[in-house]
């Protein structure tokens, strides 16, 4: 028989609001195994985790039952408390009267009686309890970063700095993401690509960086310390140490009508492409789905061409798998469609562009060599619209119920470069609010107004409509002056909602790591672990996580290699001692344990027993990699033959909860 | 008179089906109205005052409203300001007595110069 002692927290009045504490104490006092109960203000504090530690001591108590908030907030806590006065961690257990019974009740009888029956369901367990001891596992002291924008580059470097070996696995045939194709960068407005390439260029070169571009994740197993990841390097046709970058190649491809990414389509590259003069790696990429040669066997110029010997049509598809210890998700964003958004005349005139593309219009190395033109006529606009806030903050449906955040400072960096460089052109932005905070943030679209002499009118457009002489008719509020508005404008850019990027789903599907509705990573705790998520050893950096500007990503980016280089500091992690074990007298050797183990911890063994007529049998049984078992009991549940259990959470102990609950 | 305006508010609220809290104050429905100029008071406006339970205001003066529902299309909150007018029409033909508009009425009224779209809107707005 269990010797188990009650503890009640009041939690101030978050549970002796509307649970009366000292009824529970009392009620619990009489349940089978109970020796001791009492209630406290705060069980978390020193004095509560005192009042626990002596009762132990004193009673010489074999279990204990904390009835206080979620596990998830304080187990640890309490089984640290446990540990100190000398009684096995696993057999404490909680009673989470606070988040499932005193917050959702608004009433003192309800709330006390839930309470009650929540603690002599804990108790009932911990009669059934025994003592666990915890594992180790080994660390691979090797990260795997997925994504190589600014986030991905950035989380690399500190991670390589602190010593450890990191891979960037990268979709595109270049890392630099996002920033590589902005122009200039708020609120400083220095040149995006002076700031990057350097970054870039650090990320190829250190020496524990591996660069997997034009690469993708294809399978994720294993767990926190051990992950086994499956990427896939697809042909490039190119061989990727042999090329040498020169873009000869590129110059002799007669396929030169491809729509080029890099410029978002507003120019055209040839069908074998570097993305742009600074890519990293600079090497070649053939597209195979415009390449002569690839698709009909018959050109074959740029491997004729090619000094150095680089081309090979033969390249396949490679698979490689690495080992790692932990996985950062930096998968970023993308500006979303705006096939929901006619009244804006996107898909009509090629004069309305999205912001990215307005950024790409004004760099240098854009498909305008940075003049300011109409993408129409290539003739300098005079009057230029900027619409905020398109796709965001939109219930309707159409677009994204968030605020992309960074909108407003971008289209008020659009808004003083254009006024800046051309001062003869009439700059308007419609704006709902201007939302700029941040250091420096709010000074910045200030001086676009009063320096920059930006017209900003408080008022959403309605419509554009292009017009026969190519003008566009922006039909606009304006909501101070109580007037609608009919501007003729030659130029109209969207500031485009952004969304997380489509790959991202499935990967989260291959880490099982949690998203929202809109396909954000969810963080562990959306306060205090904003970096990591709640599944063990993924790591999040940058706007897969949520909208963020630069600096947000940067500083995200190095909080995520913190999180990392302290995992990857350890030589072993303590597992979960409450692993799946099966009784192989039972197990029938059916294999649906095998196939719903979604860490692969499951594997079957051909093992002798004695039968009852004294002969040997050989019989399939299922044994349990308890290093690689999670725990999470899909195993114990698809069991037919009630032989696989799970230590700390067994069939009699559930049914014994569920027991005490129906009593 | 305060309960009242009141209960105009809420009937309307009701009647239209509306949440006039979803309100951004963002201002689509004005840029996208066709008939603003026509209007004492604007869409965003509608919106407003019977937010703020001015009704009786609005239902002195909403005959310029096209029901085009461009407003209520484009609206990113999905807030729909002209379910609100036809609310406030509802009301002021209640008030006035069965004076709508029949089916059978309808072919002594037309002539050739006549949009199909303008019958279809004068239906919706005044056989409720």
């Amino acid at each position: 028989m269990q010797k188990i002692g009650v503890f009640v927290c009041h939690c101030g009045t978050n549970i002796a609001g509307t649970v009366d504490v000292h009824a529970v104490a009392e009620a619990l006092r009489n349940e089978p195994g109970v020796v001791f109960s009492t209630d406290y203000p705060y069980m978390c504090s020193e004095t509560g985790q005192n009042i626990i530690k002596n009762a132990i001591r004193d009673n010489e108590l074999t279990g204990a039952v904390i009835c206080s908030c979620s596990p998830r907030m304080h187990e640890v806590t309490f089984r640290k408390t446990a540990t100190a006065a000398g009684l096995n961690p696993y057999m404490m257990e909680i009673a989470n009267i606070r988040e499932q019974c005193s917050w959702i009740h608004k009433d003192m009888p309800t709330g006390t009686a839930k309470a009650i029956v929540l603690g002599k369901a804990a108790i009932a367990k911990v009669n059934l309890n025994v003592p666990l001891i915890a594992g180790e596992s080994p660390v691979t002291k090797r990260a795997l970063v997925i994504g190589g924008g600014i986030a991905g580059i950035q989380t690399a470097l500190d991670i390589a700095e602190a010593g450890f070996e990191v891979d960037i696995v990268e979709k595109s045939p270049t890392i630099g993401g996002k920033m590589a194709q902005m122009d200039k960068t708020f609120p400083t407005l220095d040149c995006a690509a002076c700031i990057l390439t350097p970054k870039m260029v650090d990320a190829a070169q250190h020496e524990n960086i591996t660069i997997y571009a034009y690469s993708e994740i294809t399978e994720v197993k294993g767990f926190v310390g051990n992950f086994t990841v499956t990427i896939k390097k697809k042909a490039r046709y190119v061989k990727e140490n042999v090329c040498t970058g020169c873009g000869d190649c590129t110059k002799k491809c007669p396929q030169k009508k491809i729509k080029n990414e890099f410029n978002l389509g507003m120019n055209n590259r040839s069908a074998i492409y570097i993305p742009f003069a600074q890519a990293v790696p600079k090497v070649a990429t053939i597209d195979p789905d415009h390449c002569t040669m690839l698709k009909t066997g018959k050109c074959g110029i740029c491997a004729k061409v090619c000094t150095a010997n680089a081309i090979d049509y033969t390249q396949k598809d490679e698979y490689i798998e690495e080992k790692y210890g932990a996985i950062v998700v930096a998968t970023g964003y993308n500006p979303i469609t705006l096939e929901n958004f006619d009244e804006f005349a996107y898909s009509r005139s090629p004069d309305v562009v999205t912001s990215l593309e307005y950024e790409r219009i004004l760099n240098a190395a854009g498909p305008t060599d940075g003049k300011l033109v109409r993408p129409s006529d290539g003739v300098h606009p005079k009057t230029i619209v900027f619409i905020q806030c398109v796709g965001s903050r939109d219930t309707s449906g159409c677009g994204k119920q968030y605020c992309s955040k960074v909108c407003c400072m971008y289209t008020a960096k659009h808004a003083m470069l254009t006024r800046e460089k051309y001062p003869d052109t009439d700059v308007y932005v419609f704006y709902i609010d201007v939302r700029t905070a941040g250091k420096n943030f709010d000074e910045f679209y200030r001086r676009a107004v009063e320096d920059y002499d930006v017209h900003y009118i408080k008022g959403m457009v309605g419509k554009v409509a292009p017009m026969a002489d190519g003008k566009l008719m922006v039909q606009a509020s304006d909501l101070i002056l109580n007037e609608q508005l009919h501007i003729m404008a030659d130029m109209v850019v969207l500031a485009t909602a952004i969304e997380p990027d489509k790959s991202a789903r499935s990967l989260a599907t291959m880490l099982t790591a949690s998203m929202d509705t809109n396909d954000f990573f969810t963080e562990a705790h959306a306060k205090l672990r904003p970096v990591e998520s709640p599944t063990a050893g993924i790591f999040l950096s940058g706007t897969c996580q949520g909208p963020k500007d630069i600096p947000e990503t940067v500083s995200q980016a190095g909080a995520a290699a913190v999180k990392v280089i302290g995992l990857l500091a350890k030589n072993k992690l303590t597992c979960n001692p409450c692993v799946a074990h099966s009784d192989e007298q039972l197990c029938n050797g059916c294999s649906s344990c095998e196939k719903v183990c979604p860490y692969g911890a499951i594997t079957y063994l051909e093992k002798e027993f004695r039968m009852p007529d004294r002969t040997t049998a050989i019989r399939r049984v299922a044994s349990v990699n308890a290093a690689v078992c999670q725990g999470c009991g899909a195993c114990t549940v698809t069991c037919p033959s009630g032989a696989m259990d799970l230590d700390g959470f067994s069939n009699r102990q559930i049914m014994a909860e569920v027991d005490a609950i129906c009593r | 008179m305060q309960t009242f305006k009141k209960n105009l508010t809420e009937q309307v609220l009701r009647t239209s089906g509306v949440n006039v809290r979803k309100c951004m104050r963002c201002g689509k429905c004005s840029g996208s109205c066709p008939s603003y100029e026509e209007m004492d008071y604007h869409p965003h406006q509608f919106v407003y005052m019977v937010e703020k339970g001015d009704v009786d205001a609005l239902m002195k003066s909403n005959y310029r409203c096209l029901s085009c529902m461009a407003c209520v299309e484009r609206c990113p909150r999905g807030v729909a300001p002209a379910k609100l007018i036809e609310a406030i029409r509802l009301m002021v033909v209640r008030q006035q007595g069965q004076n709508h508009l029949k089916a059978d009425q309808i072919p002594a009224l037309l002539d050739k110069d006549i949009p199909q779209q303008a019958i279809v809107s004068a239906f919706r707005k005044y056989s409720k």
